[in-house]
C-alpha cells in the first residue's frame, strides 16, 4: 500500500472545509475593512476600522453578545436538567414505553419554522392560544408571551426542539450502565440519591458532555425561531449575534459593517470551540 | 425480560412518564388535529375534540401556494447534498480510520471547529458569491450549502464508526490481493454499512431542517418547505387550520421518518462517545 492514497483520500473533504473556511473569512476580513453598502455597490472607499466600532458601539451590541449567552445557557441548562430527569424516569420497562420514546423525540424532527409558527400562533397567541386558555381556565390573565418576554418564548422553543435530542442521548448513556453494579447497591440498602449521586450520575457525565458540544454548535447560530416569530423585537429584546449580522446584512444592505460583525462571531465562537474541544477531546479519547 | 408486577412505584412511573411524554407531544398532536378542522373550528374556545374531519385546508394549501414544487425542492437539495457529502465524507473517514497518522487527530478536531463557525458569520460573503455566479434562489447553491455545513458532522460520525471496524480484516483482504475498491465494496460497505446509513439519515434531517440559508438564499424559485412556512408569519397566521396544514405537510415526511430511524440516529450523534 503506498502512503499517497490515504492523503489522497482525504484530500477533498480538507480541501473543500479549507476553502469553506478560508474563502468567507478572507471576504469578510476585506469587507469589513471597506465601506461596503450593497445598494451603493460603487463605492468602495478604504474605511480601516469604522465597521468594527459602528458594530460594537451600537447599543444593540452588547443586548445582541448577552442574548445570545442566556439563549445558550438557559437552553443548555434546561436541556441537561429536564433531559437527565426524564431519561431516569423511563430509564427501567414500564407499559408503553416503546410508544413513550417516539412521543418524546418527536418534536427534535420539526423544522424550527414550523416549531416557531406552531408556538408564536397556537401555543403563545395572547387571546386564543391554547396558554392563554389554560390560564383563563385557572382565572390568570393571559400572557402576550412574545412581546413581555419575547426572550423567554425563544428560549421556550428552542428547548422544546432540543430536549429530546438531550433525553434520548441520556436514555441511551444509562442502558450501558452495569447493572450488576446497580443491583448490588441496591441489596446493599443504597437508597435511590445515593445511587443517583454515586452510580447515575457519573456515569452520564460523559454523555452530558456530548450533549453541551452539540448543543452549542447548534445553538450559537439560532436564527429561524427568531426570524419567523419575533423579529428581533421588540427593539433588541431576543435579537442574537446571529440575528444582529443578518439585519445589518440583508436589512439595513450594509455589508461592510455585517462583516466586521461576523469577524466578532467568529472570534466568540473559536473562544466557545477551544474551550470545549478540550473538555470533550479529553472525554472522547477514554 | 420477565414481566415486572405493578408495584405501586411502578404505576407511578409510568403514569408520569406518560404525562411527561403526552405534554411536550401535545403541540405536536394540536396542529395535527388542527389541521383537520374548518377555521372557525379551529379556534374555538374551549377547543373542540370531537369533529368531523375536513381536508380542506390542505386544498387550498395547494392551491394557494404551490406546495409540490417546495416539496420537490426540500428532496432534491436534501436527498443531493447528502449523497455528495458521504462521497467526500466516506474516502476522508475510511483514511482517517485506518491509516492513522500522528496528525489524524489534529485534523478531526480542526474539522469539527469549522462547525463551531455560526453560518451566519459567512453570510455576507456567501451572497455576495452567490449574486455575483447567479446561483442566488437556486437549489445548486442550496445543496452546495448544505453540504457544506454537514461535512464535519458527517466525517466525525463516519470516522467514530470506522474505527470500530477491526482493521485486521481490511489488511487480510488487502493481502489477498483486493484493490481499493473490491475492498471498499466487499469489506467496507457490508461492515460500515450501520454507520453510513445513520449518517445518512442524520444529514437528511438536518438538510430538510436547515432553515438559515434556505430563508436568506432562496425563494420562489429554489425554496424549501423551511421556506414556504416561513411565508406564513403573518397575518395569515391567524388562519390556523391553514397553517396547520401547511405545516403538516412539511413536517410529517421527516418526522414519521425519524420514528422508524431514531435509534439508529442517536447513536449516531453521539459521535461513538456514549455506548
Amino acid at each position: 500500500m503506498n502512503r499517497l492514497l490515504p492523503r489522497l483520500l482525504l484530500a477533498p473533504a480538507v480541501t473543500t472545509l479549507f476553502l469553506w473556511m478560508i474563502v468567507p473569512l478572507g471576504m469578510s476580513i476585506y469587507f469589513s475593512l471597506i465601506r461596503f453598502n450593497l445598494l451603493q455597490p460603487d463605492q468602495h472607499g478604504f474605511a480601516g476600522l469604522e465597521n468594527f466600532e459602528y458594530f460594537v458601539t451600537d447599543p444593540s451590541f452588547s443586548v445582541a453578545v448577552l442574548n445570545t449567552l442566556l439563549l445558550l445557557g438557559s437552553v443548555i441548562l434546561i436541556t441537561v436538567l429536564l433531559g437527565v430527569l426524564i431519561a431516569l424516569l423511563i430509564d427501567e420497562p414500564f407499559p408503553g414505553r416503546g410508544i413513550v420514546r417516539v412521543l418524546l423525540i418527536s418534536p427534535f424532527f420539526v423544522m424550527p419554522t414550523v416549531n416557531a409558527l406552531l408556538w408564536k400562533h397556537m401555543m403563545m397567541n395572547p387571546i386564543y392560544g391554547v396558554l392563554a386558555q389554560v390560564w383563563q381556565f385557572f382565572g390568570a390573565q393571559p400572557v402576550d408571551w412574545l412581546t413581555e418576554h419575547p426572550l423567554f418564548s425563544v428560549i421556550v422553543m428552542v428547548s422544546w426542539q432540543w430536549l429530546p435530542f438531550a433525553t434520548l442521548i441520556f436514555v441511551t448513556s444509562l442502558q450501558s450502565m452495569n447493572r450488576e453494579q446497580l443491583e448490588a447497591a441496591r441489596m446493599d440498602g443504597a437508597n435511590y440519591l445515593q445511587q443517583l449521586r454515586y452510580l447515575y450520575l457519573p456515569h452520564l457525565a460523559r454523555s452530558v458532555a456530548v450533549v453541551v458540544m452539540i448543543e452549542l454548535i447548534f445553538l450559537l447560530s439560532v436564527f429561524a425561531e427568531i426570524f419567523t416569530t419575533t423579529g428581533g423585537g421588540p427593539g433588541d429584546a431576543s435579537t442574537n449575534v446571529a440575528f444582529l449580522i443578518f439585519k445589518q446584512a440583508l436589512l439595513n444592505f450594509d455589508a461592510g459593517v455585517a462583516s466586521a460583525g461576523a469577524l466578532f462571531a467568529v472570534v466568540l465562537a473559536n473562544i466557545a470551540a477551544a474551550f470545549l474541544i478540550r473538555l470533550v477531546g479529553k472525554n472522547l479519547d477514554k | 425480560m420477565a414481566r415486572s408486577r405493578l408495584t405501586p412505584t411502578l404505576m407511578a412511573r409510568t403514569v408520569l412518564a406518560w404525562a411527561v411524554a403526552l405534554l411536550l407531544f401535545f403541540p405536536l398532536a394540536f396542529l395535527f388535529l388542527t389541521a383537520f378542522k374548518t377555521e372557525l373550528q379551529a379556534i374555538a374556545v374551549p377547543p373542540e375534540l370531537i369533529f368531523s374531519p375536513t381536508l380542506e385546508s390542505f386544498r387550498e394549501v395547494h392551491t394557494r401556494s404551490d406546495y409540490l414544487l417546495f416539496a420537490k425542492n426540500s428532496v432534491i437539495t436534501s436527498v443531493v447534498s447528502t449523497l455528495l457529502g458521504l462521497l467526500i465524507a466516506v474516502p476522508a473517514a475510511y483514511s482517517m480510520a485506518f491509516f492513522r497518522g500522528p496528525r489524524t487527530k489534529d485534523i478531526l478536531m480542526w474539522m469539527l471547529s469549522t462547525k463551531m463557525m455560526p453560518a451566519v458569520g459567512a453570510l455576507v460573503p456567501v451572497y455576495v458569491l452567490a449574486q455575483y455566479s447567479g446561483l442566488l434562489d437556486t437549489k445548486l447553491a442550496l445543496i452546495i450549502l448544505f453540504m457544506l455545513s454537514n461535512l464535519p458532522i458527517m466525517v466525525w460520525m463516519l470516522y467514530s464508526h470506522f474505527k470500530d471496524i477491526p482493521p485486521e480484516i481490511l489488511e487480510a483482504a488487502r493481502m489477498d490481493g483486493a484493490n481499493l475498491w473490491q475492498e471498499f465494496r466487499r469489506v467496507l460497505l457490508p461492515l460500515g454499512m450501520g454507520g453510513m446509513a445513520s449518517t445518512g439519515l442524520l444529514c437528511l434531517v438536518l438538510s430538510w431542517n436547515e432553515a438559515f440559508w434556505s430563508l436568506n438564499l432562496s425563494s420562489a424559485k429554489a425554496g424549501t418547505l423551511a421556506t414556504l412556512i416561513a411565508s406564513y408569519s403573518s397575518p395569515e397566521g391567524l388562519f390556523w387550520a391553514k397553517l396547520s396544514a401547511a405545516s403538516l405537510l412539511a413536517i410529517a415526511p421527516i418526522v414519521v421518518f425519524g420514528w422508524f430511524s431514531q435509534k439508529q440516529l442517536v447513536q449516531g450523534l453521539t459521535f461513538g462517545a456514549v455506548k
